[in-house]
């Protein structure tokens, strides 16, 4: 560890846990399907989207351990900090249902990424830009597919369909979030490190109201968003069992290495 | 101390044997993820580039470059990783292309797909999957010789 005295910058802090804790949980969730998917093409798909978001968990991770300067390691802050310490959006929490819910909860996931990556790639604080600028190359591939895959489905059969109607209208309430700021982003966006998160909100919605206009999907009218995700303060009970799961070996075998 | 240190250009060339772990045909210089070699005093900092953020290969990577330097016997080695500019198929080297194509795996084209069948060289290909066995391919089949094949993703 070194011993630079970096200033500790709380609120840059905290935006790179609400970035890793994303691409982690998701990660993790689209990791569940391994073994399991409909078909092997969509297996390896599913694995090679984990891989990437846990990649980008490391790099995200990383630098919020190098800013909070307390010798904590990426490995550290996604196995040892618990439920409420979290700063995910409560959408990747979600849990994944069938192939299409999984899909959906990618693509609405998929399309907020890349608008935030994009706009991160001019961010002031050049580490975060770095990280953008090798994210942002995955994330276009991430959405292509995803998209693709809920075009296919909701522009399917008449099971397929409703499948996807059914998924976009359990998920849609939990899109809001990512796009209503709190004073740590506001904080951040002054500083020029990261967008007004409301302002992302409109690539967003015309994304994705081109993908479902083609998917034969409606998004419900109401806009009501549950919160409490990317403070922490009132995460869904599915991140505790998730994190049960993830955190297992080293609870219970405290820096086991293979 | 300086008198038997060998040249960058003789480090690349002996970085350029160190085979790819996950695609052996090809080297690391090919793959266009080594940066850098620079000698620091009697250090050597070699710069190295991921090429997906999440890619297994990478540790195993930067070991294989620690064993092949310590093998032509530089004692003094450090390994530096560098995110940006990130790293793209642009750096492939046209030597890499072509040795890709002949193990197998279609080389990436900015159109977004393969060119051809790079086992019987036909035109007519169709995607299978977006993803593939490694994070840099994708699964194509040729529709003449009914072969499947890999294709390296244009990034």
């Amino acid at each position: 560890m070194t011993a630079t005295a970096a200033a500790p910058d709380p609120a840059l802090f905290e935006f790179c846990l609400r970035m890793g804790d994303n691409t982690l949980v998701l990660g993790h969730r689209v990791s569940e399907w391994c073994g399991h998917a409909p078909v092997i093409e969509e297996d390896i798909a599913l694995a090679n989207t984990a891989l990437d978001l846990i990649g980008q968990t490391q790099l995200w991770l990383g630098l919020a351990g190098e800013v909070e300067g307390a010798g904590r390691s990426a490995d550290d802050l996604a196995f040892l900090r618990d439920a409420w310490d979290f700063r995910n959006l409560l959408l990747v929490e979600r849990p994944n249902r069938d192939f299409g819910h999984t899909l959906l909860r990618q693509c609405l996931f998929d399309a907020w990424h890349l608008e935030m990556l994009t706009a991160l790639c001019g961010s002031s604080e050049p580490r975060v830009s770095e990280i953008a600028q090798k994210a942002v190359k995955e994330v276009s591939y991430h959405l292509e597919r995803s998209a693709d895959t809920v075009i296919g489905l909701g522009d399917g059969t008449p099971e397929s369909h409703a499948r996807m109607q059914d998924a976009l209208d359990r998920l849609w309430p939990y899109v809001g979030e990512a796009f209503l700021p709190d004073a740590i982003d506001t904080e951040i966006a002054a500083r020029g490190i990261a967008p007004d998160a409301a302002t992302l909100r409109a690539g967003f919605d015309a994304r994705i109201g081109a993908i479902l206009a083609e998917a034969t999907l409606s998004p419900p009218d109401s806009r009501f968003a549950h919160q409490g995700g990317k403070t922490g303060v009132r995460h869904t009970e599915d991140l505790g069992h998730m994190l049960a799961t993830m955190q297992f070996l080293q609870r219970a075998y405290p820096g086991a290495t293979w | 101390m300086t008198e038997a240190r060998p040249s960058e250009d003789q480090i690349l060339a002996w970085l350029d044997q160190v085979p790819d772990p996950e695609i052996p045909a090809i080297s690391l210089v090919d793959l266009g993820i080594i940066r850098a070699v620079a000698w620091a005093g009697d250090t050597l900092e070699v710069t190295v580039t991921p090429t997906y953020s999440g890619c297994p290969a990478t540790s195993v990577i930067n070991l294989e470059i620690e064993r092949a330097l310590r093998g032509h016997g530089i004692a003094s080695l450090t390994l530096k990783r560098q995110l940006a500019p990130p790293w793209t198929t642009d750096w492939l080297s046209e030597k890499g292309r072509a040795k890709l194509e002949a193990y197998g795996i279609a080389p990436p084209q900015p159109a977004g797909g393969p060119e051809r069948c790079p086992h019987c060289g036909a035109a007519e290909v169709e995607r299978i999957s977006q993803f593939g066995s490694t994070p840099c391919k994708a699964q194509w089949r040729c529709t003449a010789c009914r072969e499947p094949f890999d294709y390296f993703k244009c990034i």
